[in-house]
């Protein structure tokens, strides 16, 4: 039996065209069951997760946890974070110890790159990546997709730029592949110290003034700008930055065409997005939310089955 | 060998029997008081929407439709592979008290209906449900049995038998295909 995604989940980098427009296509009619009054399906029953988060995280954990619960699978959550665990010795330690209770799905988030993609070389469940360091947060770039697709049909040919700390955003990575894919132009928009280096390789546009890239794009994806990034010296102080590169009200009444406004969450307001926008007409920012439980559920049906082991238990009978 | 190719119902035919399991359907209810009708994706949902045209067009009222997507339902996505298309399923109405008719285009081994019949629990408790089928073509494997059924074909285990719609495929056609014997 094989999943057309493989076993795991781990970025967008390494998917096609048509395996991100079968997640989105079968996320699609997946929405309708959060519309229920039972929100439930049993698709997933029997199956257990363990949702393996060694860094804070709000928003992705409990939109996996929904999506979880809402396919009837068995929810386990671990949260490391204050913990003294680094990587390498202990992740594989906390494999061994997974495969050992006899669980089907991990999903997991992890401060250091390629964790994912670590773990699933390591266990026979599948393992879906819920960010990983600075490297990819596929099931957020796969949100993003779906809201757009959902307001223009098709993203062939349309803009979006992608704004702010760029350098250490594994959200922007998974969206500039992603939308790559599906045939977008992207750009993007931040001050040069928060952009990487390399950044004209991934093909991608670099606006260095906001104005600009409300001009060109038909979306900004507008990520959070860390609030330790200015400790760190990359930016002078956190109004400076609303100066120059928030995305305001006035900068969007000055936009040639309608503009979609996105953003992962979670907002620093008056930062990197004033509330009016956030809140405006613009702002699609609580569809992403919506449409992250169904992406989710997506995935999850998507790669269930696709496990050695619930293969080998189907072989013993219907 | 080539499988042998046989038309069940040709065009008109299969109108007919649309018209008349509109009739029974009605006849069933007595009447067309609480009547809801729930195809099942794909086909299921156009031959609904066939019979309710029928409903409409000699009793003069427009029965409430929907459509139910068993795929996540199903009892047999652990062994069946690749992971099956997720169709759309939409209920409009509220079902509670109502008298539900599942319609569907053949019935075989029953489990498609028995997924339904979950899914449609999920979304209330209606008074009443009914099951019509434009083919029953035998072999169930569960105690699953239509109310209105547009005909019986002896069909054989290996047999296909499949209805097809003009909405979807073009044309209206019954086919049975039999396996060659070996």
């Amino acid at each position: 039996m094989t999943s057309p995604l493989g076993k795991d989940l781990l970025g967008l980098e390494k998917l096609t065209a048509e395996q991100i427009g079968l997640i989105l296509d079968t996320a699609e009619p997946l929405k309708e069951i959060s519309e229920r009054t039972i929100k439930k399906v049993p698709t997933l029953r029997g199956a257990t997760i363990v949702n393996l988060f060694f860094e804070a995280s709000t928003r992705t954990r409990i939109s996996f946890e929904f999506a979880e619960k809402r396919m009837s699978a068995d929810t386990v959550n671990v949260a490391s974070a204050g913990s003294s665990i680094s990587k390498g010795e202990t992740l594989v330690d906390t494999a061994r110890n997974l495969e050992a209770m006899k669980i089907d799905m991990v999903v997991i988030r992890h401060n250091s790159s390629g964790a994912a993609q670590f773990l699933a070389e390591r266990i026979e469940s599948n393992v879906i990546n819920a960010g990983d360091g600075t490297h990819e947060h596929p099931t957020q770039g796969l949100l993003d997709l779906l809201t757009l697709r959902q307001r223009w049909g098709s993203l062939k040919g349309r803009k979006v730029c992608i704004c702010g700390d760029v350098l250490h955003s594994r959200v922007a990575r998974s969206n500039i592949w992603g939308l790559q894919k599906l045939g977008a132009e992207v750009a993007v928009c931040g001050p040069r110290s928060l952009l990487p280096s390399a950044i004209g390789e991934m093909g991608v546009t670099v606006f260095d003034r906001i104005e600009q890239a409300i001009e060109w794009a038909d979306a900004l994806n507008v990520l959070r700008l860390q609030l330790e990034r200015m400790e760190g010296g990359y930016i002078p102080s956190l109004r400076e930055y609303n100066r120059v590169f928030g995305v305001t009200r006035e900068r969007l009444d000055r936009a040639p065409k309608d503009i979609l406004i996105m953003h992962p969450g979670p907002m620093n307001r008056g930062v990197e997005i004033d509330s009016d926008v956030a809140d405006g007409p613009h702002s699609v920012i609580l569809d992403q939310v919506t449409n992250g439980v169904a992406v989710r559920m997506a995935v999850l049906y998507l790669l269930a089955g696709n496990s050695p082991r619930l293969a080998e238990a189907a072989k013993g009978g219907v | 060998m080539t499988p042998s190719r046989s038309v069940v119902l040709n065009a008109r035919a299969l109108e007919r029997t649309l018209a008349r399991m509109a009739d029974e359907i009605v006849e069933q209810n007595d009447g067309t008081d609480d009547l809801v009708l729930v195809g099942i994706q794909r086909r299921g949902v156009h031959v609904a929407q066939r019979i309710a045209a029928v409903i409409a067009a000699r009793e003069g009222v427009e029965v409430p439709r929907g459509a139910l997507d068993i795929t996540l339902y199903r009892d047999d996505l652990q062994t069946v592979g690749p992971r099956p298309i997720v169709g759309r399923t939409d209920i409009p109405m509220a079902i509670e008290g109502k008298s539900v008719v599942i319609v569907d285009d053949v019935l075989f081994t029953g489990r498609t209906v028995r997924a339904a019949l979950n899914e449609l629990a999920d979304f209330g408790r209606p008074a009443r449900v009914r099951l019509a089928v434009v083919i029953d073509r035998g072999g169930r494997e569960l105690p699953i049995q239509p109310d209105v059924v547009g005909k019986y074909v002896e069909a054989q285990a290996g047999a296909r038998v499949d209805v097809f719609v003009l909405e979807q495929d073009g044309r209206d056609e019954v086919v049975l295909e039999t396996e060659p014997v070996a």
